[in-house]
């Protein structure tokens, strides 16, 4: 009975409790965002992730993330662009200087791939996304690889007479890869 | 006096190439001196880089024409060196036309921006973005821009010396109403 009691109560302890969080390696992850402007795609790539996985191949429903993106590493290839897209017009990097993913549900949606919903904030505003990805061991580390279309007037990148959604595409693929220690 | 004139397609190749590559000179000159980025300098670029494909697909098209048609003959009262310097500056006309909007092209790839024709077609992506040779490609497609400008000069002045100084039938061959 003892014995019972005290292993039903280990198991709703396991099911409860959060998978151990690893951090983000943040010379491996990468994370980028790809407009079309007047037709042409453009890449940008943001320099600096960082932030928490918690992810356990045995029970990947019960993975949570926070992943945290610093504005102001934003590179598009060209000293003058990147000085712009830091204005009060684009991501105002002096007032909001992070984006960030916080996870609140996980679904598995096939052998490998999950269906992460949760809440993007960038520039202070917030959006709930719904982000695919693919998760897979390599060498030690849990690697996950996804892309999400996000609407950037959503965000209020690009106001005033960037809003022109014909000179600058409403739409922005995030595209991510982030690599933590495996879990043990 | 008769004059035997270019063909109708090799008059329309011309002045409309002619007008392409004016206006495309005046929005090059006019983008590259504008501060900062606006959603105007933006739009100047694209413009610009769509007009430069244009010029590049009638200057092929001009070409072709101009190998299957022998241009009329030029007047017999024009001096030996006179005949030399039209032909070098004509050859040096083709050449820039050529070059400048390829220049300009792989200008863009090697900076990161693949052209996409009227914002529609994407033009093949033939080099990988390269700051070093975008550096390059920006200085050779700047000058050649000057050198157009001179030759351009140098064309209208002939074409007027012709007309106006020497008045003989030159000019008029690539105009529509022949006179007499």
């Amino acid at each position: 009975m003892n014995t019972r009691r005290f292993l039903l109560a280990a198991m709703l302890l396991c099911a409860a409790s959060a998978v151990p969080a690893q951090t983000i390696d943040p010379a491996r992850s990468s994370v980028s965002a790809t407009f079309k402007q007047m037709g042409v795609p453009v890449e940008g790539k943001f320099k600096k992730v960082g932030g928490q996985v918690g992810y356990d191949p045995a029970n990947p429903t019960a993975a949570q993330a926070k992943v945290d993106v610093d504005v102001a590493s934003f590179d598009l290839g060209d000293a003058q662009y990147n000085h712009e897209v830091q204005q009060k017009d684009w991501f105002d990097g002096a007032r909001f200087p992070a984006a960030s993913f916080v996870s609140s549900s996980v679904k598995a949606v096939g052998a490998g791939r999950l269906e992460v919903g949760g809440k993007l904030t960038i520039k202070g505003r917030s959006v709930s996304v719904n982000v695919p990805l693919s998760v897979r061991n390599d060498a030690g580390t849990t690697l996950f690889e996804g892309s999400v279309p996000i609407r950037r007037l959503a965000f209020a990148i690009g106001e005033g007479e960037w809003k022109d959604t014909a000179l600058l595409a409403d739409e922005v693929i995030v595209k991510f890869r982030l690599v933590v220690a495996a879990a043990k | 006096m008769t004059v035997v004139g270019y063909t109708r397609t090799a008059k329309s190749l011309h002045w409309l190439v002619a007008v392409l590559i004016i206006a495309n000179l005046g929005l090059g000159l006019t983008m590259v001196d504008m501060p900062g980025i606006t959603p105007t300098k933006l739009r100047y670029f694209n413009w610009h880089k769509w007009v430069g494909v244009t010029i590049f697909g009638l200057v092929v098209l001009r070409i072709v024409w101009r190998l299957a048609h022998r241009p009329p003959a030029l007047p017999d009262s024009m001096p030996r060196w006179e005949r030399r310097a039209a032909a070098v500056s004509h050859a040096a006309l083709y050449v820039l036309m050529f070059a400048l909007p390829l220049s300009g092209y792989f200008y863009s790839l090697a900076a990161g921006f693949p052209v996409v024709y009227l914002g529609l077609l994407p033009l093949p992506v033939l080099i990988e973005p390269d700051p070093a040779l975008k550096e390059t490609l920006v200085t050779l497609h700047h000058v050649l821009a000057w050198a157009m400008m001179a030759l351009l000069l140098v064309h209208v002045a002939a074409a007027l010396k012709h007309r106006f100084v020497d008045r003989d039938a030159v000019l008029q061959r690539m105009l529509w109403r022949l006179e007499r």
